[in-house]
């Protein structure tokens, strides 16, 4: 398989830049805003026996970044297919 | 049967387990010895970066030490996985594309230049011992403590064996093994985890169970009616308040600090050679993408874990000691005793065990218990009650543990040695079989080394761990990032920001660790960042000094952008991307 078109890549480039910038932002957001900055204000609201900001410290955080790193999969193999640029 | 006799028939059946795959696996080409013949399935090489990044460390003493320092801790959690969400999208995927075995040659490739392969091959081996010290020792400690053999003794089998399968099988059987130890080990942390979770709460999942109220039964295990049907956190924080620590679920760090430490330990888990070579394992861009994805949540398993054993073990601990008659004292309190791990000292002469904040020799503190952060793992089935195999489990998990990153970290070494150094500078010209035997023979004497280091441990193996990830963090992580988004980074840049960033880093941790520990507090920090956290600002050193420096020297030549341009797809190229340009 390969590739010809210059232009057509150049898409394909990026959009994978625009995923992984909105994939970062979550990934921000999640451990350095909410597990750190305003983890104090988030701590006043419980989950269960959790408050909320330590639950983003000790949990929530890493079960997001099982979630974004999957999400990133599953658009990448479909930006591969978009542009036929798929292995196999 | 004894816990001795289990323990001795699960780390036999274990190292017999990975003997076989080893020899089943050996390696017959320099493709196989470094990176597989890239043929590794991604769930395995998901497997696989979990036991290798898995450590001594994360396995024995994470869960206490977090358990001592409550939400603060947390940037352990965080730093230690945020790491692989960047390898996902900025790395995994192009170094898989462009296919070469060691992140020095990448380095030297990317910025045409042998001297930024020889500083990164130095870096490499740098952090692959630093790192590797580390778990050496750990397996002596684990056979010591479990096995009553001594911990020389522990330290040269765990030689052997690693000696055996890496220089035998090279990255093939170190992979295929890894993946077992990753079962083992992973079995060995979830077993007790579950048992301890369902006693307290009645929940069997202990990330759920953290989060949980106490159940009657959990009440009586904790030998206070009072705590049925409070939240087990609740209750953790009323304990902490009452014996004069703060809140379990607040934090006494400055914030900036443990933003820039978890910073320092993502950007660093990116940079770390023995994990990015990973990715150079399976057949595909998209496998690396998703191997990434399996390492991530098989890690991911332990670590959401790992927060829960530290409040299952504090709670259990202080509930079950605290003014509690020595003679009373719980069995596992004596057995691990002998140990070292936990003490008592009857300061005010009462026969009852007292815990306060402050160290137990200190005159002035209450605390009259000596708790070892280690205690939390090693000792949680048997705080628990739980059976003899259980308990027997973890020696076998603590040992999978540390030899599945040390083989990982070897391979860096030999392959830095054999591939970079001979090979790619100072014997171009010789065969494959030829390196082959150079790298058995690195992987040999780095073995050795690595075992010496666990005979005779420098005393400032805790103070470069840090380091470590500083070095990782400064140094790899902003060249590979820049040298895969930016065609026009070039040489001189990168020169000068590694050299920066390395330098910028050494100073500040040698400093603080070494020449004056003695004003190594947040009063003294710059900017109240910690050593641990400065390798941050070392990488953002580098990024600034290679944009600078680059904007002044020529551009990279025309066929490096185009190499740059082909890792950005899968598939070969037929036109180059930059021939619009």
């Amino acid at each position: 398989m390969s590739v010809h078109a210059t232009k057509e890549l150049q898409a394909y480039w990026k959009e994978n830049l625009v995923i992984i910038l909105g994939h970062l932002a979550v990934w921000f957001f999640v451990s350095f805003f909410c597990g750190i900055m305003v983890v104090d204000q988030l701590d006043k609201f419980m989950i269960g026996g959790f408050p909320v900001g330590f639950w983003f410290a000790n949990q929530g955080s890493m079960i997001t970044f099982v979630i974004l790193i999957w999400t990133y999969v599953y658009m990448m193999n479909n930006l591969d297919k978009k542009y036929d640029v798929h292995e196999g | 049967m004894s816990i001795l006799t289990w323990t001795w028939i699960l780390t036999g059946l274990s190292f017999a387990l990975y003997i076989y795959i080893a020899y089943a696996s050996r390696a017959k080409s320099t493709g196989d010895f470094y990176a597989a013949e890239q043929s590794v399935p991604p769930i395995m090489n998901g497997m696989a970066t979990g036991a290798d990044w898995m450590s001594a460390a994360s396995f024995i003493s994470m869960a206490g030490l977090i358990s001592f320092m409550g939400r603060d801790g947390s940037f352990y959690l965080m730093g230690w996985t945020g790491g692989y969400v960047l390898l996902a999208m900025l790395f995994g995927p192009y170094l898989r594309k462009y296919g070469k075995f060691t992140i020095p040659q990448f380095m030297g490739d990317r910025y045409y230049s042998n001297s930024i392969r020889v500083l990164s091959l130095l870096c490499a081996i740098f952090v692959s011992f630093t790192y590797v010290a580390g778990q050496m020792r750990g397996v002596g400690v684990v056979f010591s403590r479990f096995m009553g053999v001594s911990i020389n003794m522990g330290v040269i089998i765990g030689m052997a064996l690693v000696f055996f399968y890496a220089t035998l099988g090279g990255m093939k059987g170190i992979t295929y093994t890894q993946v077992a130890q990753y079962v083992v080990l992973i079995c060995a942390y979830m077993v007790p985890a579950v048992f301890i979770s369902m006693q307290l709460t009645g929940n069997p999942i202990p990330q759920l169970g953290m989060g949980s109220a106490i159940t009657a039964e959990g009440a009586m295990k904790l030998n206070d009616v009072t705590t049925q049907g409070k939240y087990l956190l609740d209750v953790l924080n009323n304990i902490q308040t009452d014996l004069g620590f703060s809140q379990y679920t607040n934090g006494a760090r400055p914030r900036i600090d443990v933003w820039f430490i978890t910073m320092s330990l993502m950007i660093g888990t990116a940079g770390l050679p023995h994990i990015l070579i990973r990715f150079f394992t399976v057949p595909k861009m998209r496998d690396a993408r998703s191997s990434a994805g399996y390492a991530l949540l098989f890690i991911a398993i332990l670590y959401t874990t790992a927060p829960a054993i530290a409040v299952f073990a504090r709670t259990n601990f202080i509930k079950s000691v605290h003014n509690v008659k020595y003679e009373d004292a719980p069995s596992w309190f004596k057995n691990w005793e002998k140990t070292g791990l936990v003490g008592w000292k009857d300061k005010n002469g009462d026969g009852i065990m007292q815990i306060a904040k402050g160290k137990e020799t200190d005159p002035k503190s209450a605390n009259e218990v000596k708790i070892d952060r280690d205690i939390m793992v090693l000792a949680n089935p048997e705080i628990a009650k739980l059976p003899n195999w259980v308990v027997g489990l973890i020696g076998a998990g603590g040992l999978a543990a540390a030899l599945s990153t040390a083989a990982g970290l070897l391979l860096v070494i030999s392959a830095a040695v054999s591939h970079d150094l001979m090979k790619g500078i100072l014997k171009p010209n010789m065969s494959d079989k030829e390196e082959l035997i150079w790298a058995r023979v690195g992987a040999g004497v780095a073995v050795c080394i690595a075992g010496l280091f666990g005979i005779y441990p420098p005393g400032f193996v805790a103070q470069v761990v840090a380091f470590a990830f500083g070095l990782a963090a400064a140094s790899f992580f902003p060249c590979i990032l820049m040298g895969i988004f930016n065609k026009k980074a070039n040489k001189e840049g990168a020169l000068v920001g590694m050299f920066v960033g390395i330098a910028f880093v050494t100073a500040y941790i040698v400093y603080f660790k070494f020449v004056n520990p003695a004003v190594n507090d947040k009063d003294h920090w710059w900017f109240g960042i910690s050593p641990e956290g400065i390798g941050t600002v070392g990488a953002a050193l580098n990024f600034i000094c290679m944009y600078v420096v680059g904007k002044f020297t020529p551009e990279p030549p025309q066929e490096i952008q185009d190499m740059v341009g082909s890792l950005r797809y899968p598939g070969k190229l037929v036109a180059p991307p930059s021939a619009g340009h």
